[in-house]
């Protein structure tokens, strides 16, 4: 696969002046988590390597070829993005709204084929929406949505998956099932990029980390190197307890 | 989507408006048969009710058909791009353009084709104009572009009642009447036919692209489609068969909003589905509504808007009520 790369990128945060300069290639295989405070940025950092929205400075690269050169339509082969917010538009059904995944992959006279059908019905499966199928999206619940949009970038089958809030909405069990879901995509060989709230999801499932300060000051690595509670306790301007639960260390906000 | 499930709507569509025309042909002054009709449309029968037939009424009912067929498409696409229902060639002052177009090159005493590209010329200027305010220095959002355009439309319709005022009294009749839509007014229906038939094959292929666009411009970029071109051919297109169908048969309203949004509620939300089958469903209404402009209160005959109108607005607000 194609990795996706990010050369000296600096993102385009209206007011902001400053900022360090992001170098940065998510490897297959790799799960990113993108930590940091309200209004840091990590939706339009996200929008950005995903080309929709152009950086001040830098550039974004998908293997050897800078992202802005390739057409929407190859990047959409190999990147899939899992927005924040959704628009509803005109009314559709959850299994129309997952077969939309295969738009990148279809020529303008070809109708979805069996197999398709079969690969968004496997991916509503995957998420534990596959009962739903017949419904209107505009019926479900905000975390019945999520896994919806979630369900549509696995029927898009790309190699990097962008994913802006995955577990907003939804309960426990399904932040554990989503999370699972991800971690075995990259063990199937893809590449894994995603925004989170949740310190502890985050400490929990992901293997590098990138922290997001707001003022635009960054630093990433291994997550081993980046859980460092005083860096997690600037970062959020917090204080953190932390404990250890089932192998891994927990964050708990202090009181006062 | 399996074939056969997009292909039976259609064809009892395309049934409804054969129907539609049959019944057009054979209503009016003079009463015929069935027989009779067939008769004349194959070339037998007697020669009264060939000419009756073939010269005078099918020109108008295949205008009408075209017209009704371009307007609903258009509504149909201008509802894609703006992710909002209630978007239509008049409500965005496309049709207001195309208005006062055709209008000042008929006071200007221009005739035929000139009147043509003088209404694409209007409906375009209002597209950009529409188009380039709302993007002004800001974002660009559906409703931003929705205001521009109702003030836009506004602002033509202004324009108009100036140009009625200015005109000399012997051109008035007509020009008031072509302003509230009137079929009687058509000329030959074919090139309204030909960019209806155009319009259908260009925006099959193009179908599942706008289906990803009406989920939202980020959306769409994310799964392939380039936005921006993608929808500056929406709105060039839309001015392109509304201006078409204003020069052949005036202002009509309420086509483009009702026929696509009825046939949303039963056949779903598919744009290649949902385009061809606006293309028949308003062909047909707006030939239904021309025959019944005709013989409603008969010698006389009504603006076909008129019926479109009262027909329309109804409906339209029982639909809107429905939804919640």
């Amino acid at each position: 696969m194609d990795t996706l790369q990010a050369r000296q990128l600096v993102i385009d945060i209206p007011g902001r002046t400053g900022g360090s300069p992001l170098n940065l290639t998510v490897e297959a295989g790799q799960v990113w988590g993108v930590l940091g405070p309200n209004g840091a940025g990590k939706t339009t950092l996200l929008h950005t390597l995903a080309g929709l929205r152009s950086p001040r400075e830098g550039e974004v690269r998908l293997g050897d070829c800078p992202l802005t050169e390739l057409r929407r339509r190859s990047v959409a082969r190999q990147l899939g993005l899992v927005f924040q917010d959704r628009q509803d538009g005109f009314p559709a059904t959850v299994l129309e709204t997952a077969l939309i995944g295969r738009h990148p992959w279809l020529s303008p006279w070809q109708m979805e084929s069996g197999d398709d059908l079969n690969r968004a019905e496997a991916a509503l499966q995957a998420l534990d929406v596959d009962h739903l199928k017949d419904r209107l999206v505009s019926t479900l619940s905000g975390g019945e949505r999520q896994r919806v949009a979630i369900a549509t970038v696995l029927t898009q089958t790309p190699d990097t998956w962008l994913l802006d809030e995955p577990t907003n909405h939804l309960d426990l069990h399904h932040q554990v099932a989503v999370m699972q879901l991800l971690k075995q995509q990259a063990e199937a060989g893809r590449a894994i990029f995603m925004c989170l709230h949740d310190l502890n999801l985050a400490a929990r499932w992901c293997d590098h980390l990138l922290l997001l300060f707001p003022n635009g000051e960054a630093c990433w690595g291994h997550a081993s190197q980046m859980l460092v509670p005083s860096a997690l306790e600037s970062l959020y301007n917090q204080k953190l307890i932390t404990v250890e639960a089932d192998g891994a260390p927990v964050f708990v906000p202090a009181k006062g | 989507m399996p074939a056969f499930d997009t292909l039976r709507p259609l064809a009892l569509l395309a049934l409804a408006g054969l129907g539609a025309m049959v019944l057009s042909v054979s209503v009016g002054s003079a009463g015929l048969s069935l027989a009779d009709t067939l008769a004349a449309l194959t070339g037998s029968g007697n020669e009264l009710n060939r000419t009756l037939v073939l010269e005078l009424r099918l020109p108008r009912t295949l205008a009408a058909f075209a017209t009704g067929g371009l307007l609903a498409v258009a509504g149909a696409l201008m509802q894609v791009l703006l992710r909002n229902p209630l978007a239509d060639p008049y409500v965005l002052g496309l049709s207001g353009g195309a208005a006062v177009g055709a209008l000042l090159s008929m006071l200007g005493g221009l005739a035929g084709a000139l009147i043509t590209a003088s209404a694409f010329g209007g409906a375009l200027l209002s597209t950009l104009m529409v188009f380039g305010l709302a993007h002004g220095t800001g974002s660009w959002t559906p409703t931003r572009l929705l205001l521009t355009g109702v003030v836009v439309a506004a602002g033509w319709g202004a324009i108009i009642t100036l140009l009625l005022a200015l005109a000399p009294t012997r051109e008035l009749p007509g020009m008031l009447y072509w302003l509230m839509g009137d079929v009687a007014y058509a000329g030959t229906p074919w090139p309204a036919f030909v960019l209806l038939v155009l319009a259908c094959l260009l925006v099959i292929p193009a179908g599942r692209s706008l289906n990803v666009l009406a989920r939202g411009p980020l959306q769409a970029a994310a799964l392939g489609v380039n936005v921006r071109p993608m929808e500056w051919a929406i709105y060039i297109g839309a001015s392109l068969l509304t201006a078409t169908a204003v020069t052949t048969a005036g202002s009509i309203g309420f086509v483009g909003l009702v026929v696509p949004h009825m046939l949303r509620l039963v056949l779903g939300n598919d744009q290649r589905m949902i385009l061809p089958a606006c293309a028949l469903g308003g062909g047909a209404l707006l030939v239904l509504a021309d025959t019944l402009a005709r013989v409603v209160i008969a010698p006389e005959q009504l603006p076909v808007g008129v019926i479109t109108a009262l027909l329309g607005v109804p409906t339209f607000l029982y639909l809107l009520y429905r939804s919640r």
